[in-house]
């Protein structure tokens, strides 16, 4: 049934995408009535392989191969326009956070490697620092990426006009928080697994 | 004298220090006085969102209850992107009771869901026009500005309940309370590639010069934002977008909060107008 190439008579829809989407955020993705006006108004479409309203398609049909696969949710700024304009409450912006969640949970690996990397190195400076340092961050991305020069330029004009901090602004109390916060978390996600 | 909680988020303590001097020095001549939460923490942003509901959610809630320990009723949160997260948050916990219970556990204090949230824009855009009109003392009519409001602070209505979705007019009120000429352009709640800028900067050059792009088409000679991030792509990536789409904007992005400094008479030093890497020489020629 993932396989694209091969000649559908019957549309079986799966659902257990759906379903998994439902659990985790509560969204019933087939109120979608296919009006497109998410993509209509979507600012980043040009840059994706499907449509949001394709990829919506696809998982109704049960396709999840197809949209795990998919640049669609990494190429998505989360800007909001396609949740507030549905006619029919779907909340898209979240299924696109839900299809990338389930995504790397299932083992897939992102097609956009550089944003899901970003993502990772954001959040462990979060997690070390508390609060975003952004040259820790920009060297933990540098090193996950080996795009060592991109936006060096920028980044010495940035330096220069005191935007970037040399140093993080850590407070031991603030740490210990964000430390807690994580592994809290990383133990209730598993507990939901179990 | 007015009281509020303050959350500057990561990006007003580095990229958008010049946000943070200027509201700060706004709200100084208001005798508006700012507490900032004690030991906040970073909201998550779009990485956190994009990784773990969970997370997402508890950071936001962790802040909210330091503000609330610390005994804050109302809270700003300037950065659109903060402000999101903490408005989205909330609903969250509103629609789910499962959810809040384990929020509660993950943070391990108690939430009881007693702050308020709000923008700079509603603290000035509530106050009355004669003692905004009051307070100025230079004439900004020289200063042609359009509003861009950006993605977050307005969408979704239903999370956010911020001026109007599509047509958003509480920046335009402010800025022509303080004697700005205001124009009207396409682009106050497009998309600028937002956390794009380091890994898809591409898209960002595109979508920022559409923004830039009708902005001067209208005649602007200065960008008004209210987010950091919208700021470091139009700023910060602007000789960047000149160079690939072989054009010439020279377009000041500034902080609203600048351009209300600068009409209440603040050095321009103070209001952080020498950290941009646009000029902001030009803008400021037009202030008497």
């Amino acid at each position: 049934m993932t396989d694209q190439t091969a000649t559908v008579k019957t549309i079986i829809p799966s659902g257990d995408l759906l379903k998994e989407i439902e659990k985790e955020i509560g969204v019933n993705v087939n109120t979608c009535y296919q009006c497109r006006k998410c993509s209509a108004g979507c600012p980043m479409s040009w840059a994706m392989d499907y449509t949001p309203a394709q990829l919506i398609h696809a998982i109704r049909l049960g396709q999840s191969a197809l949209v795990f696969n998919s640049k669609t949710m990494w190429m998505c700024s989360a800007c909001q326009t396609c949740t507030t304009r549905c006619p029919q409450d779907v909340d898209i912006a979240r299924i696109m956070d839900t299809c990338k969640i389930l995504a790397i949970k299932q083992g897939f690996s992102s097609p956009v490697p550089r944003v899901h990397k970003f993502n990772k190195a954001a959040l462990r400076n979060i997690k070390w620092f508390g609060r975003m340092y952004e040259l820790g961050m920009i060297g933990d991305l540098k090193m996950r990426t080996f795009e060592f020069f991109k936006d060096a330029g920028m980044g010495i004009k940035m330096f220069f006009k005191g935007k970037l901090n040399v140093f993080p602004s850590i407070s031991p109390s603030r740490t210990s928080t964000t430390w807690k916060i994580f592994s809290n978390v990383a133990k209730k996600e598993k507990e939901h697994r179990a | 004298m007015t009281r509020y909680g303050y959350y500057p988020g990561c990006s007003l303590h580095s990229t958008g220090a010049e946000y943070d001097h200027s509201f700060k020095a706004v709200c100084n001549s208001f005798k508006i006085e700012l507490e900032e939460v004690p030991g906040w923490v970073c909201c998550g942003t779009s990485p956190a969102h994009a990784s773990s509901h969970l997370l997402a959610t508890a950071l936001p809630i962790k802040n909210l209850a330091l503000a609330e320990y610390a005994g804050i009723n109302e809270l700003v949160v300037p950065c659109a992107a903060c402000f999101s997260r903490f408005k989205m948050s909330l609903r969250e916990l509103s629609e789910n009771e499962k959810l809040s219970e384990e929020i509660k556990e993950i943070i391990g204090s108690a939430f009881q869901n007693k702050v308020k949230i709000i923008h700079p824009l509603e603290v000035f855009d509530k106050m009355e026009e004669k003692n905004i009109k009051d307070a100025v003392k230079k004439n900004l009519s020289g200063m042609k500005v359009v509003c861009y409001y950006g993605c977050l602070l307005t969408r979704p209505p239903k999370v956010m309940q911020f001026d109007n979705v599509e047509y958003p007019m509480s920046m335009d009120r402010v800025m022509q309370k303080c004697g700005a000429t205001v124009l009207d352009w396409s682009y106050k709640t497009d998309c600028c590639g937002a956390t794009f800028s380091l890994t898809e900067t591409d898209a960002v050059l595109k979508l920022t010069n559409k923004i830039l792009e009708n902005a001067k088409a209208v005649g602007a000679n200065a960008i008004a934002v209210a987010c950091p991030l919208c700021h470091a792509n139009l700023d910060t990536r602007q000789a960047e977008i000149e160079e690939k789409y072989q054009t010439q904007y020279g377009l000041p992005i500034l902080y609203f909060t600048q351009i209300m400094g600068l009409a209440l008479g603040i050095e321009p030093k103070e209001l952080g107008m020498k950290k941009h890497l646009v000029p902001t020489e030009p803008v400021l020629a037009a202030v008497k």
